[in-house]
């Protein structure tokens, strides 16, 4: 029997907003000590009341706009119920219908929502004890869940790294794994391939959690797959749990069943009133969301014309793209060359002043061409065996002289100095 | 000092000309208090240091220029008071100390007022008799037979056996106006969303108001002045951009759904009486339909119970020092009701439905304030009954709230107004609803009302 893989992600990306999500805290909380980082609201002690960070919502709806998602007219909070020591209020303040976002897609997979939440505090087992720090709690966090559209662990990888290059794109977040501002959760099935027969969904699925690193992204589904695959090919449909991975045992093991599921008693967050978004206004500052790595790449193949694994390794640093192209506007007649120097030589990381970095590049290209008189005697030796070209350039056709460039190239190798070419050949063919 | 005065006037007049100073103000009411709360249960704390403290800062400024310098103010026990103990009338925070206080005390500090003590109230605000406080009933001060009301219990007992000048409340389904209304005082449940309730402990967000008792309308309005707008802490509050518009002219609506067969006779007799008494003073007077009113009390305790089970969550036992066991009887069937109809299979036959239906009752209001300015109400359906009267049929207590939730669902002001007493000489009052933010309107009525009754404050004891 042979099985097609079904993946949906709901991926979870922290923000980089001043404060919390319904609170003046700072929302940074990596690193402090525990339990400093907190108020009334984030704590939920009794008698506070939560008042939702513009910041957030428009983060989320910039990711939105990004991703061609439909964004809400109406929106509103709810409560999410169910205890935990580290949810101090007995809900989370979450969103069900009317997301901020519906929709969209990002390298062509689709999206169901984008949605924003306020996140728990963090529980610290150790010496036989539980102790909860809540300097997370109430952190905005951005949900986008999508469809069930991913066939392969490399779809998966493909999709969450553009995601985390796109966050970072927008400064919406690092979306780092490592420091948990983006963290994956994977619902994994398995469908029956049958031939011929229209494809049918599987009627289960496994959630797998906590995954918080590429890495072990990779493990962990691939582990579920073939526990999967032997299930079913044993005759089994695996149960609907929420599993977790073990990377000593490179398995997955179970961490939750469906029976004892939660009944989250959604409602309305009445303490928030509902949002009015206008559509119109955020497509307007849509037209200035700063570039999309996408558009990126174009730009470097069409305007800079880079080979794709430049293209690749520059795009997936915005910081270092955005170095490239401050540099290749200043000499746009060495965009490869700056790239070249960058990616194999990481001259960038010498100079962090783009200008500084082209002198360096013209004082290495000086000493890397051709001398004058090789130059010369090339350019003789040209010019000797292409009258005709002489003649049409003196009858006015000067853009033949690329032709006469490219030829001198050609005798020096490719080492030829440009300008250097440029300005004696202008002298010969003047004479 | 004599008499303690019983307005916030005659108070400021008294500070200003000297007659009394803040201090004298002060031991009056705390003698008051040791002579009576044993019997009458309605402080659970006393604050005599602080209250003494911030006296004493405004006798030493002297001007009492601010709004309510030297006001004697008391707190219903579910308002967060920084270092002052603050345990909801339950016992699951009998040790809570809070490390904030609300909006609503901080306000009253900033205007002079003396905080005096922490009063009683049914656990949670859930009640309307004052009797499910786990600290035990308040008795009425009118009456030691009888209850307060509540959940308030205490702000209306502190108020009328003159322990404080003014007390505050909170009001979720009457619980401000119907103590009000049985201790003959002054109540009012403001507009949803023009008080802050930041610091109030929540019973059920989408209907709890802050209250504030006092003996007149010229205090309440003076209170509601200090109290209102906006403090970047309650995100539904607004701050009114409606204009005090002074009328010449105004027409009452009495719906004709109240006329019910629960409504005892003498409230009946004290509704009619203050129709002829507006009408004697040219105040038009008609009846309205209001047809969604039978779906009042349903509506109310599905909404309401919903979102106590959702707010009482915290109280996981993990932090506030007690666990899930100390929950009275109330908290409890509250809390099962609320999980009941929020749950999957359910909600849409009770919480979506009743949600619903509380839209149709808005649009009931807003049709009838197309043509009527407010409308009159009887507060509670009966005259105040006796301890332990109702206490074996909770069904029965929540028919108490059948003219009183109206307001908390629609969001709109409510005024009680104290007019006349029963028979056994109980207070009867009655109230006076109207549109959204139109707490001054409904204040100018009041007082053409009470100059017409010439009514004049009274205390219990």
């Amino acid at each position: 029997m042979q099985y097609q893989t079904v993946i949906g992600l709901e991926v979870h990306i922290e923000p980089n907003t001043k404060s919390k999500m319904f609170c003046g805290c700072s929302q940074d909380h990596f690193g402090k000590k525990p339990n400093t980082n907190t108020c009334p609201i984030c704590l939920g002690l009794p008698g506070a009341l939560p008042v939702a960070n513009k910041e957030a919502i428009n983060k989320t709806i910039k990711l939105g706009l990004a991703l061609g998602s439909k964004i809400s007219e109406y929106s509103n909070f709810y409560r999410k119920h169910y205890f935990y020591p580290d949810l101090p209020k007995g809900f989370q303040t979450s969103q069900k219908d009317s997301p901020f976002c519906i929709g969209g897609e990002l390298m062509g997979f689709k999206i169901n929502h984008i949605h924003l939440e306020e996140d728990a505090g963090k529980l610290i087992h150790s010496q036989g004890k539980s102790l909860v720090d809540f300097n997370r709690s109430g952190c905005a966090l951005i949900e986008l869940v999508t469809e069930p559209v991913f066939h392969s662990v490399a779809d998966v990888l493909k999709f969450t790294k553009e995601l985390q290059l796109v966050a970072k794109y927008l400064d919406i977040s690092n979306a780092d794994m490592e420091k948990g501002t983006m963290r994956l959760e994977a619902n994994i099935s398995l469908a029956r391939e049958i031939p011929n027969a229209k494809f049918q969904m599987p009627n289960y699925k496994v959630e797998l959690k906590n995954i918080n690193s590429f890495r072990f992204l990779e493990k962990a589904i691939e582990a579920e797959i073939r526990r999967q695959e032997l299930e079913l090919s044993e005759g089994r449909t695996p149960i609907q749990e929420t599993r977790g991975y073990d990377e000593n045992t490179k398995k997955t093991f179970s961490q939750r069943t469906k029976e004892d599921s939660h009944d989250y008693r959604y409602f309305i967050e009445p303490d928030l009133p509902g949002l009015v978004l206008e559509n119109s206004k955020f497509e307007i500052r849509n037209s200035k969301i700063t570039e999309l790595p996408e558009q990126k790449r174009k730009k470097f193949a069409e305007q800079y014309k880079l080979p794709k694994d430049y293209i690749e390794i520059l795009a997936s640093d915005l910081g270092r793209a955005n170095y490239f192209e401050t540099a290749a506007k200043l000499s746009p007649d060495l965009s490869k060359t700056i790239a070249n120097a960058m990616i194999n030589k990481n001259l960038d990381k010498e100079y962090p002043e783009p200008e500084e970095f082209i002198k360096k590049i013209r004082e290495l290209e000086d000493k890397s061409y051709e001398s004058e008189q090789s130059t010369q005697n090339a350019i003789k030796t040209v010019l000797s065996e292409n009258p005709e070209i002489i003649t049409s350039y003196r009858s006015g056709k000067t853009q033949v002289i690329g032709f006469l460039i490219g030829q001198v190239q050609k005798q020096l190798q490719g080492q030829g100095n440009p300008k250097l070419i440029m300005e004696i050949l202008a002298k010969e063919l003047q004479k | 000092m004599n008499n303690i005065p019983l307005t916030i006037k005659e108070t400021q007049d008294g500070l200003k000309s000297k007659k009394f100073n803040a201090v004298e103000l002060v031991d009056s009411y705390l003698a008051q208090i040791k002579k009576y709360n044993n019997e009458y249960n309605i402080f659970l704390t006393v604050t005599e240091e602080e209250a003494y403290k911030k006296a004493r800062e405004i006798d030493r400024k002297g001007s009492y220029a601010t709004p309510l310098a030297g006001v004697v103010t008391a707190f219903k026990d579910i308002f967060l008071t920084k270092s002052v103990r603050t345990t909801a009338g339950s016992k699951i925070l009998e040790n809570y100390v809070p490390q904030y206080s609300a909006t609503t005390v901080k306000k009253i500090e900033e205007a002079g007022g003396i905080m005096i003590g922490k009063l009683n109230c049914d656990a949670f605000a859930h009640g309307a008799s004052g009797e499910n406080s786990d600290y035990g009933p308040t008795l009425n001060p009118w009456n030691k037979e009888y209850v307060t009301g509540g959940s308030s219990s205490g702000s209306a007992g502190a108020v009328s056996a003159n322990m404080s000048l003014v007390a505050l409340g909170s009001d979720t389904g009457g619980s401000t106006r119907q103590p009000a209304g049985f201790c003959d005082l002054v109540g009012l449940k403001p507009t949803y969303g023009s008080i802050s309730r930041y610091g109030v402990i929540a019973m059920s967000s989408s209907l709890d108001t802050v209250g504030t008792l006092t003996h007149t309308v010229d205090d309440m309005e003076i209170m509601y002045d200090v109290l209102k707008g906006e403090d970047g802490l309650d995100g539904t509050v607004k701050n009114s951009k409606a204009q005090i518009i002074k009328k010449s002219k105004f027409k009452i609506g009495i719906a004709k759904e109240y006329f019910i067969d629960g409504l005892d006779a003498e409230v009946e007799k004290t509704i009619l009486e203050v129709k002829k008494t507006y009408e004697k003073i040219g105040v038009e007077v008609v009846e309205i339909s209001l047809p969604h009113t039978k779906y009042m009390v349903p509506v109310y305790y599905i909404v309401m119970t919903a979102e106590v089970s959702s707010n009482l969550g915290r109280f996981d036992g993990i932090r506030y020092g007690f666990d899930r066991s100390k929950f009275g009887e109330e908290a409890k069937r509250r809390i099962m009701l609320g999980s009941y109809v929020l749950s999957a299979g359910y909600y849409d036959a009770y919480y979506e439905k009743a949600m619903r239906v509380r839209t149709k009752i808005i649009n009931d209001f807003n049709d009838a304030f197309k043509t009527v300015d407010a409308i009159i109400s009887p507060i509670s359906p009966t005259p105040p009954f006796k301890i332990g009267e109702n206490t074996n049929d909770p069904l029965k207590m929540y028919l108490e709230d059948v003219y009183t939730t109206t307001a908390n669902l629609v969001g709109i002001p409510s005024l009680a107004i104290p007019s006349s007493f029963s028979k056994f000489g109980l207070p009867i009052g009655f109230q006076l609803m109207g549109p959204r933010f139109s707490e001054h309107q409904l204040f100018e009525l009041a007082k053409k009302y009470h100059k017409e009754i010439d009514f004049k404050p009274r205390v219990a004891i």
